[in-house]
């Protein structure tokens, strides 16, 4: 028993021994099992260091947890789930190096992972050429479909526009202030915002675009350009892309020269419960984050999640947020499909997917579409002063994510097709694939 | 107006004009200072019930029912809406009203209660609705006893410039001793007669005259509103009253870039203060200087909970405690690492480099460790928070501190290094090493104070940064360039010198930042250091004579 013990250990690759020495996965059980039966291999791309880790280090955990769920009903096809985690420290490159590791060397089926675009978008290649399957769960700019790539996280026309349209409709806003840090997500997201407001007649006048390095810390003459711009006699909001750690110094400059929700609203689109819970949220009170899930919301299907969550990562004020939601749907998504088609086989589960469909969070049911985005509900949440959010606007029923926006001219008339066209770009003007993208 | 919306919402279709019924709220309110109309029963509790209904109309409609009722319940009521204390029970449609000091009353009767039902929540607000209770309370506290929330008051009718609230005004500007609530109600009256369609010319010239003088971005923002419906005299003195105010805030904002830049110069000096000694005055290239500040930051962390477990009644002075525990946190760590590593690597600053480079990523991940990769809450004090007005400058308590603060630590420095025993030896050795030694001075002991030193400062910057920026196992890295940047600019080995260097570049950022954006003039002032360190390779204040061979 002990030889075999000891051999068990010398075979285990070294990437599963870090993952089981980090105390992460199954613990011993992989050791058991390993030799036991085969198993299916889930791989986990997020960062654990460096800037990002901040906010992927959860979406490991959440990975984790839902592969321990999974295993305590029996796993799939008979087999255990068995997690293989990498770390691709923030560092865009090593992200795809780790993708062609997770793919080639430890044979995983499906990889759930990244957080920024340009994270996905270094990964790109490598999952189109290893041919393997990639769940995306955090809110992007779209203008991408690709076949290997199923985007759970919201489009633009799943968290931006809706998010525009309540400040217009409900808080009568005129003029619009948008702010994000440089890079190509907010770059896109205001791109479309822009072409957006211009369509419903707002003047280029009173639109102000403001953009700042990442982990800016100095707000002080933007919050004070903000406050005049707000002072031009309309009702003035700033649409917020700025990105995790800039947010801190913003809110409190904000709260610091007095500004108010009830004078100058913000609305954020990567401000969750995560983001918060680093903030004294007392002057943010009534400021604004559109989201497709809030930990908030009374469900019965959440309640159920953040009670095992919490008991599993054992702190019992330890959060939920979008993305996370967005893996949950994933993950789910993913395991019916390849229990529909008794195989792991990517070219079957990819076949799969669109038209599987998945409990959400917030008692509804999203749907993959042939274009690799889903349907989902959308929020428009005020921050409460215990760093919640309290909903104060949905949408009726479920929105179709756009793969690409139809408020920008070079891609209104794309679309993205995997069943139908196997195209993610097909031209529906010209009926040819292909185009912008790729 | 605008078409139907395609999305449902709750609270969408409520009675549309607000302002109709701030009218209303505000002329009930004189109503009842006037005359104190008896309670009404009926609609009243009604009225109330409707704030059990969990939906944001029927509360719109609640506040305006009540506010209007003239019952004494009204203000309670309203009040404790606006503070979060109005709480309704869903099952029997019931309303709870808890007052500031914890006692509870039946919102519709005013009968006490012994305990909230175990149903009861509080009565949910969103933005419009807390604009509309703001009015509400406004339109009553215009005749409160205190003159600060008259004030406010005056302020809050100045921006909505309500022809309702006329008549108020009028009687509360009569009776009004103080001078400035007498002034704001002053203006708070120019502002309302200018929108006031039935007010003639003389009076709005007059009003214009008197908004002129208040002269800042609110006034401007009413006068630009003003549009192009006023009679030609009006709109001549209008257009004439806002170039005045927009070359005055012009110059305005000259002052204030300058101020931002001091601020930014203050944060930059404070970063770099540390590393002018560990790498201007020993000459290591410390790439580890951003962790010992964010070290400093945790340790004030670590206080802050402390105090909040243990001794809640302290918090105001958290900071005060962090600032001696963080120098001694960092200190020793920097003795720890001069001793284990740096002493080592003397003479070989490619080595130094790559060694503290790797000890910043340690440090960064055994923070992640021990504290979790997500920021970390540090609160401000309570004279930490907020601004004031200095002409038509916003100045924030937390910048103005930091500012004060800083110049402290480098005044405290320089007297150290002038005046101790300790100082002398770090300039003896610094200077000349072997004539030190021969001198009887312990120089690896003073290597390892002198590190020590730097890093503490590092620390103490921790401190001041966790007031303004995250508290993350990143925050260091955020400022070693910067910190670097500082020295260099400003000549190594030079305290004055990185003084200078800092102040000169926050307030040179702070004037490209406005015309370039922010991105690009951070780009801006890195290429004008470049260009500048090409004509003056050792910085702005190049060490003299045989000091610079050692």
């Amino acid at each position: 028993m002990l030889t075999q013990l000891t051999h068990d250990i010398a075979t285990l690759s070294r990437r599963r021994w870090l993952a089981a020495t980090a105390g992460l996965v199954l613990g011993l059980a992989a050791f058991g099992s390993a030799q036991a039966q085969e198993t299916i291999k889930v791989g986990v791309l997020h960062s654990l260091s460096g800037t990002m880790a901040i906010s992927e280090t959860t979406l490991k955990d959440t990975v984790l947890f839902l592969i321990d769920e999974q295993n305590k009903k029996g796993g799939i096809l008979g087999k255990k789930l068995e997690a293989v985690v990498v770390d691709p420290a923030s560092n865009w490159p090593l992200f795809a190096e780790k993708a062609r590791e997770l793919i080639t060397k430890d044979k995983v089926s499906v990889v759930f992972g990244c957080w920024t675009s340009v994270s996905r978008k270094s990964v790109l290649p490598v999952f189109k050429e290893l041919n393997s399957i990639l769940f995306y769960p955090v809110q992007y700019e779209g203008e991408e479909s690709e076949r290997n790539v199923f985007y759970t996280g919201a489009a633009p026309n799943q968290q931006a526009i809706p998010a525009v349209d309540y400040l217009m409709k409900d808080e009568k806003v005129k003029r619009w202030v948008l702010a994000g840090t440089d890079y190509v997500y907010p770059r896109t997201t205001n791109k479309i915002l822009e072409a957006y407001l211009k369509s419903k007649g707002v003047k280029q006048e009173d639109i102000m675009i403001n953009y700042t390095p990442f982990g800016h810390s100095d707000w002080q003459t933007i919050v004070a350009d903000i406050k005049k711009f707000g002072s031009a006699g309309k009702k003035t909001a700033v649409v917020s892309t700025i990105n995790g750690d800039a947010n801190v110094p913003f809110y409190k400059e904000l709260g610091n020269q007095g500004i108010k929700a009830t004078d100058i609203p913000v609305v954020a689109f990567s401000v969750g419960e995560e983001e918060l819970a680093g903030i004294d949220t007392k002057p943010l009170l009534g400021h604004l984050a559109a989201w497709n899930y809030f930990q908030s919301i009374k469900d019965p299907a959440n309640e159920k999640f953040i009670k095992a969550w919490q008991a599993y990562t054992k702190n019992p004020k330890r959060v939920t947020n979008d993305p996370m939601e967005a893996h949950v749907i994933g993950f789910e998504m993913w395991v019916k499909a390849v229990e529909k088609v008794k195989s792991t086989d990517p070219d079957k589960v990819i076949d799969a997917l669109p038209g599987i469909e998945a409990k959400n969070l917030t008692g509804g049911t999203s749907k993959m579409l042939p274009n690799h985005h889903i349907t989902k509900p959308v929020f428009i949440g005020e921050i409460k002063a215990n760093g919640q959010f309290d909903v104060v606007w949905k949408t009726p029923g479920l929105v179709a994510g756009d793969a690409w926006s139809k408020e920008l001219d070079g891609s209104k008339d794309l679309i993205g097709d995997w069943v139908g066209k196997k195209c993610g770009n097909y031209n529906t003007k010209t009926n040819k694939c292909g185009g912008q993208g790729s | 107006m605008s078409p139907p919306s395609t999305y449902s919402c709750r609270g969408c279709n409520v009675p549309a004009n607000f302002f109709d019924r701030l009218r209303a709220i505000v002329l009930s309110f004189f109503l009842i200072a006037a005359f104190a109309v008896p309670a009404l029963a009926g609609p009243f509790e009604d009225a109330v019930a409707k704030f059990a209904n969990d939906e944001f109309s029927d509360t719109d409609e609640a506040i305006g029912a009540v506010a209007t009722s003239g019952n004494p319940l009204a203000f309670p009521i309203i009040s404790a809406l606006q503070d979060g204390r109005l709480s309704a029970d869903p099952e029997s449609k019931k309303v709870f009203v808890t007052g500031a000091d914890g006692k509870i009353i039946d919102a519709a009767t005013g009968a006490a209660v012994a305990s909230l039902p175990a149903g009861a929540v509080a009565v949910r607000l969103n933005n419009r609705l807390r604009r509309t209770v703001e009015a509400a309370l406004g339109g009553l506290t215009l005749l409160s006893p205190d003159p600060a929330k008259r004030l406010t008051a005056a302020q809050s009718v100045f921006k909505s410039h309500e022809e309702a609230a006329l008549p108020v005004i009028d009687g509360a500007l009569a009776k009004e001793t103080n001078k400035a609530v007498k002034a704001a109600f002053a203006e708070a009256r120019a502002a309302i007669l200018l929108y006031k369609s039935d007010a003639s010319d003389a009076e709005k010239l007059e009003s214009i005259a008197i908004i002129k003088a208040r002269g800042d971005q609110e006034a401007l923002a009413l006068l630009t509103g003003l549009g192009s419906d006023a009679s030609p005299p009006v709109a001549q003195a209008a257009a004439g009253a806002i170039s005045a105010i927009q070359s005055n805030l012009a110059m305005w904002s000259m002052v204030q870039n300058a101020w931002y830049g001091l601020s930014l110069g203050s944060v930059l000096l404070l970063a770099a203060i540390g590393l002018a000694i560990t790498f201007g005055v020993m000459g290591v290239i410390n790439m580890a200087h951003g962790e010992m500040v964010m070290l400093g930051a945790y340790t004030t962390f670590v206080v802050q909970e402390v105090i909040r477990t243990s001794y809640p009644g302290l918090f105001d002075y958290s900071l005060l405690i962090a600032v001696p525990s963080a120098f001694l946190v960092a200190g020793a760590i920097g003795v720890l690492i001069e001793r284990s590593i740096i002493r080592f690597l003397y003479g070989r600053p490619l080595e130094t480099l790559l060694a503290t480079w790797g000890l910043s990523l340690v440090l960064q991940q055994a923070v992640r460790t021990a504290f979790g990769p997500t920021n970390r809450e540090v609160g401000n004090p309570s004279w930490m928070s907020g601004a004031f007005e200095l002409g038509q400058i916003t100045i924030t308590y937390n910048r103005l501190w930091i500012l004060c603060f800083t110049l402290a630590v480098f005044a405290i420095l320089l007297a150290m290094l002038r005046y101790t025993a300790l100082g002398l030896e770090m300039r003896a050795v610094t200077q000349n090493r072997r004539m030190a030694a021969s001198m009887g001075i312990a120089t690896s002991r003073v290597d390892a104070l002198t590190f020590g030193l730097g890093s503490g400062i590092a620390g103490i910057a921790g401190v001041a940064l966790s007031q303004i920026d995250n508290v993350s196992p990143n925050l260091g890295q955020s400022y070693i360039i910067d910190s670097f940047m500082v020295v260099v600019f400003g000549g190594v080995g030079n305290l004055w010198g990185t003084l200078v260097g800092a102040f000169t570049l926050g307030i040179a950022n702070k004037f490209l930042e406005p015309v370039a954006g922010a991105v690009l003039g951070k780009i801006a002032i890195l290429v004008l250091i470049i260009l500048f360190i090409q004509k003056r390779p050792r910085g702005l204040f190049a060490l003299k004579g045989r000091a610079i061979e050692a």
